[in-house]
C-alpha cells in the first residue's frame, strides 16, 4: 500500500475563490492510501514546496498528489521537489482544479464537487505508479535551422560562436530573407543592406556553419539530441564549386522576360541570374522554367561564357542526410497577395503597389536605381497616399484578424524618407490606430507628423479608382466626420504579412503545433517563447508572429541560447513514460511494429520462464531510446502484453473508475 | 423536459492528448471559458493511447458520455497516433450503438493547442447532447451505482 500526500493549493484566490479546498483536504483523507493531506496559499512557492518535502519525510510518503494549476506548469517543479528529498518523481501526480476547474466554473459547490473528483482520479492513480527511471540518450552536437533570413542568421551565428556545428537550410539561392529587399530601416533609418549583408557573409565565413542554399528540408526522424534531416539540395545547373560569381552569363543570356523576384517583379532578370549583388553564396542559378537550352535544346550560350567551366545542365537534385541535435524554424514571413482586394485596385492598376514594392523602388539598387518614379509612366509622383492595415486586423474572409505588427513604423519610415528625399511631395497616411510601442518609436512617428508634416488621416479607405491618370482614393475622416477625395499619383498598400505557405508543412513535418494563423506555437506564451511544444524544436523570427527585426534578432538570439544549452549536454535524459512489452503474455504477432512511427520494436528470441515451462519465444522488445511514449502499440496488441509505463491501462482504468464513482 | 431530466447531470469522461488537447482545455481555463462540470478530462500522452476497453469501462462504470480528443489529422505530435484512433473509434461508436449506446455518448474531437474557445464549445455542444439523451442504462454494472447499493 502506498503512503500518499494530496496537497490542495489556493493559488491566491484563483483555486479558493471557487473551490473549498479545506473540504477538498478533508475528502482526501477518505481516500485509500492517503496518509495526509494540506492546503496552502501558494503550493509552487518555496514555503508551498518545503510543506511537501517535510511531509514526505516526515510522513514516510510513497506518493503524492498535487491539486494544483496545469501539469504543464508546475508538473516539473513538484516532481523535482519530491526527488530532492528521495522520493521518485513519478511518484507525483498533478490534479489539474484550475485551467480545468476554477477557471471554468462559477459555483463553489460545483467546483468543489469536480476538484473533489479529480483529486480522487490522481490518488487513484497514484496508488498504482511505479518508481520509473529515466534512461539517458546521446546528443548529437550539431544544429539545424530552417530559413535564413535575419533570424536564422543570427541563430546560427549565434550558435556558432559558442562553438557547435549549425547548418542553414534556405530554399532560395540566396540567404537574407526579407530584409535583403529593404531599404532602410526604422526607427534609426539605417540602411538595410549596410547592417545585413555584413552578417551574411560572416555567416558564410564561418567555419562552424555550413549553408544549404537553394535546398529544402524534406523530412525529420528521431527525437531531441538525435534528429535526422533529409535535405534536397536542387539542382543550380552551376557547380557551386566553381562558379566565382563574375556574372559573365547573365549578361550573355538572351532569355531575359523573367519577372525579377527580388525586385517584386517590377523589371526583369535572365533566365541564368544571381539574385542581387551581395547574395551569399553568389553562385549563378539557372531558372529551367526559362532558359532556352531547357525548353528548346539551343542556346547553350552561358556555357560557353563561362571560363570557369560551372554550367552542368546536367545537374540533378541531391539528397544529403545530416544528424542534429536541434532543429530551429526561422522560416519568416511573405506579403499576403491582394487579388481579393478589390476595392483598392491593386491587380489592374500599376501605381497601386505595397509597401515592399516602394521598398525595392526606392532602394539605390531597385528597378529605378533609387528614383521615386511610378510604375505606368515613371513620372515623379506628386501626391502619394499610403493606406494601413490593409488586410490585417480584418473580420472578412480575406482579412487576418491579427495586427501585422510592422507596418504603421514602416510606414511612418516611407512617409519620412519620401518627404525628406522630394519635399514637395505631399503625403497622406490612413490609418485605423497608430501602434507604435517600441523603444524609440512614438518618437519616431511624432517626427513624421510634426517635422515632415506627413498628412495622418483616421480612416479607411473605401475604393480607389483610376481617373484620367490619376488614381481616386475615395476615403474617410473619421476625425472631421466627413468624406474626402484625393486624386493621388502613387498608392501604397501596407499588406499584412503571413507565415510562409511552408509552415504548416514544417509543422506537421516536426510534429509541433501552429496556431489559425499558421504561425507556428510557442511552448508557453510567456514563460518558453522560443521553444515550441516539441522538445528539440525551436522558433525563430516571424514564423512565430509578425516582428520587426529588433525584435525578430532578440528572438533569434534567445532560440540560440536554446540550442546551445541543448548541445552542451552531453546525454539528455530521456523520457521514461515508454512502452514496454510483457515476455510471458507476447506472442510474438508483430502488430504492435506495425504502427509505431519510430520503429522502436524489435523482435527477439528469448528464452523465457513461463510457470516453469523454459522456452525460446519471439518477443516484442522496445528500444527505450527510441520509443517516444505514445502508447499506439499498447492498444495494437491483441495479447494485453504492451502497456505504457506512467499511462498503464490499469492506472488509467483506476482513472476512469475514480471518475465515475 | 421533465423535472427530472432537467436536474440530470451527465457523468462525462473525456480523454485528451498531452500535446494539443489537454493544453487546449488549458487555454479554455486560462480564457475563462466556460463549460460544464460534468466534463472530467483524463490526459493521456496521445490519443491513440485511449484503449476500447476503456471507453467500455466507462460505461460499465456509469459514464453517460465519453469524448476523446486529439491533435488535428495531419498534426499529431506522434504522426500518426490521431488516424488510428479514428478508425478504431469509429469501429468501437458502432458497435456500442449496436448495444444500444447511442452515437451521441460517443465523440471523437480534433482541438489544437491554440484552440481554447474549440474545446469548450465542443464541451458545451457534447454535454447537452448527452443530457438530452438521459442517463445511460446500458451496460452498466448497476452494483456501481449508489442507488442500487443502497437497496442492498
Ligand atoms: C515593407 C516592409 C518594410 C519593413 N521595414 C522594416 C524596418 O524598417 N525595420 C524593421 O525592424 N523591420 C522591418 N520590416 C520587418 C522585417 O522584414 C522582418 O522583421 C524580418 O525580415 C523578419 O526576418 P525573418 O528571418 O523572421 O523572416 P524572413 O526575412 O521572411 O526570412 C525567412 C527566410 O526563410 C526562408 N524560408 C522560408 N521557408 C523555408 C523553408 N521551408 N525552407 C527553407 N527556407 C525557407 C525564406 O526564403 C527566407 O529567406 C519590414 C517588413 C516589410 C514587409
Ligand atoms: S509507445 Fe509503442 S508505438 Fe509509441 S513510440 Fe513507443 S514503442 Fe512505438
Ligand atoms: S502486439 Fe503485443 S503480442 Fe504482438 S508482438 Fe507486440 S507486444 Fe507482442
Amino acid at each position: 500500500m502506498q503512503r500518499i500526500g494530496v496537497f490542495i493549493c489556493w493559488c491566491g484566490s484563483n483555486i479558493a475563490a471557487t473551490v473549498d479546498v479545506k473540504k477538498v483536504a478533508a475528502a482526501a483523507l477518505n481516500e485509500p492510501g492517503v496518509v495526509f493531506s494540506a492546503d496552502y496559499q501558494y503550493m509552487c512557492s518555496a514555503s508551498g514546496q518545503g510543506l511537501v518535502k517535510d511531509a514526505i519525510r516526515e510522513k514516510g510518503l510513497t506518493g503524492v498528489v498535487v491539486c494544483s494549476c496545469s501539469p504543464r506548469m508546475h508538473e516539473a517543479t513538484f516532481r523535482k521537489a519530491a526527488e530532492s528529498c528521495g522520493l521518485n518523481p513519478y511518484m507525483v501526480e498533478i490534479a489539474n482544479i484550475r485551467e480545468h476547474c476554477s477557471w471554468i466554473h462559477k459555483d463553489v459547490a460545483e467546483g468543489t464537487e469536480k476538484a473533489v473528483i479529480l483529486m480522487r482520479a490522481a490518488v487513484a492513480k497514484v496508488n498504482l505508479n511505479q518508481s520509473l527511471v529515466a534512461g539517458k540518450s546521446d546528443v548529437v552536437k550539431r544544429a539545424l535551422v530552417i530559413g535564413g533570413g535575419i533570424a536564422g542568421i543570427q541563430t546560427a551565428l549565434d550558435i556558432a560562436e559558442a562553438g557547435y556545428e549549425v547548418d542553414i537550410v534556405e530554399k532560395k539561392p540566396t540567404i537574407g530573407g526579407k530584409m535583403a529587399q529593404l531599404d532602410k530601416t526604422f526607427p534609426t533609418l539605417d540602411c538595410s543592406a549596410c547592417i545585413l549583408t555584413p552578417k551574411m557573409v560572416d555567416a558564410a565565413a564561418h567555419d562552424k556553419i555550413k549553408i544549404y542554399s537553394y535546398s529544402e528540408v524534406e523530412s525529420v526522424s528521431g527525437f531531441v539530441g538525435n534528429f535526422t534531416a533529409k535535405i534536397r539540395k536542387k539542382a543550380r545547373f552551376v557547380k557551386e564549386d566553381l562558379c566565382t560569381g563574375c556574372g559573365l552569363c547573365t549578361e550573355k543570356c538572351p532569355s531575359r522576360k523573367t519577372p525579377n523576384e527580388f525586385n517584386e517583379g517590377m523589371n526583369t532578370r535572365s533566365a541564368i541570374y544571381i539574385p542581387f549583388a551581395q547574395a551569399v553564396p553568389k553562385y549563378a542559378v539557372i531558372d529551367p522554367a526559362a532558359c532556352l537550352h531547357f525548353k528548346t535544346g539551343k542556346c547553350g550560350l552561358c556555357e560557353r561564357t563561362c571560363d570557369a567551366k560551372a554550367v552542368d545542365y546536367n545537374q540533378k537534385d541531391e539528397t544529403i542526410e545530416r544528424k542534429y541535435g536541434a532543429i530551429v524554424v526561422a522560416t519568416g514571413y511573405n506579403v499576403i497577395k491582394l487579388d481579393n482586394f478589390g476595392e483598392y485596385g491593386y491587380t489592374e492598376n500599376p501605381d497601386v503597389i505595397t509597401s515592399l514594392e516602394l521598398e525595392r523602388i526606392m532602394n539605390a539598387a531597385g528597378p529605378t536605381g533609387g528614383a521615386l518614379l511610378r510604375p505606368s509612366d515613371k513620372t515623379h509622383p506628386q501626391k502619394i497616399v499610403f493606406v494601413q492595415c490593409v488586410g490585417s486586423r480584418g473580420q472578412r474572409p480575406c482579412d487576418k484578424p491579427y495586427c501585422s505588427k510592422i507596418c504603421c513604423m514602416y510606414t511612418a519610415k516611407h512617409a519620412m524618407l519620401i518627404r525628406e528625399k522630394y519635399p514637395d511631395t505631399e503625403v497622406y497616411v490612413f490609418y485605423i490606430d497608430v501602434r507604435t510601442p517600441g523603444k524609440n518609436f512614438e518618437e519616431f512617428y511624432r517626427r513624421a507628423v510634426e517635422q515632415y508634416g506627413v498628412h495622418y488621416v483616421k480612416g479607411q479607405v473605401g475604393k480607389v479608382a483610376e481617373n484620367a491618370g490619376k488614381l481616386r482614393v475615395y476615403g474617410s475622416d473619421l476625425l472631421m466626420n466627413e468624406q474626402i477625395v484625393i486624386d493621388a499619383d502613387l498608392v501604397v498598400l501596407a499588406a499584412a504579412i503571413e507565415p510562409d505557405e511552408s509552415a504548416k508543412k514544417i509543422a506537421t513535418m516536426l510534429t509541433t503545433g501552429i496556431d489559425t494563423n499558421n504561425f507556428l506555437t510557442e511552448a508557453h506564451p510567456k514563460l518558453r517563447p522560443v521553444e515550441s511544444a516539441t522538445a528539440g524544436i525551436f522558433l525563430s523570427g516571424v514564423c512565430q508572429g509578425p516582428k520587426d527585426i529588433p525584435e525578430t534578432v532578440s528572438q533569434a538570439s534567445a532560440a540560440a541560447v536554446k540550442v546551445i544549452g541543448l548541445l552542451a549536454k552531453d546525454q539528455i535524459t530521456c523520457n521514461p513514460c515508454v512502452a514496454r512489452s510483457d515476455e510471458l503474455l507476447c506472442n510474438g504477432c508483430s502488430s504492435c511494429e506495425k504502427v509505431c512511427p519510430y520503429g522502436a520494436i524489435t523482435y527477439i528470441d528469448k528464452e523465457v520462464n513461463d510457470h516453469g515451462k523454459r522456452e525460446v519465444r519471439r518477443i516484442a522488445s522496445v528500444n527505450e531510446a527510441v520509443c517516444q511514449g505514445c502508447g499506439a502499440c499498447t492498444v495494437a496488441c491483441p495479447s494485453g502484453a504492451m502497456d505504457l509505463k506512467g499511462f498503464t491501462n490499469k492506472q488509467i482504468m483506476a482513472e476512469v473508475d475514480a471518475i465515475c464513482r | 423536459m421533465s423535472v427530472e431530466h432537467e436536474s440530470f447531470k451527465p457523468t462525462i469522461v473525456a480523454f485528451c492528448c498531452n500535446w494539443c488537447s489537454y493544453a487546449g482545455a488549458d487555454l479554455a481555463g486560462s480564457g475563462r471559458m466556460q463549460y460544464p462540470a460534468n466534463v472530467k478530462i483524463i490526459k493521456v500522452p496521445c490519443s491513440c493511447r485511449v484503449n476500447p476497453t476503456f471507453v467500455l469501462r466507462a460505461f460499465q462504470r456509469g459514464a453517460d458520455g465519453v469524448i476523446m480528443c486529439g491533435c488535428h489529422p495531419g498534426d499529431c505530435h506522434y504522426s500518426t497516433g490521431n488516424y488510428y484512433t479514428r478508425r478504431r473509434m469509429t469501429m468501437l461508436f458502432d458497435f456500442l450503438d449496436f448495444l444500444g449506446i447511442e452515437r451521441g455518448r460517443t465523440r471523437v474531437e480534433w482541438v489544437s493547442a491554440a484552440e481554447g474557445a474549440r474545446f469548450a464549445s465542443v464541451m458545451n455542444d457534447f454535454v447537452k447532447n448527452v443530457t438530452e439523451l438521459g442517463p445511460n442504462r446500458k451496460i452498466t454494472d448497476l452494483r456501481t451505482k449508489p442507488e442500487h447499493k443502497e437497496g442492498e
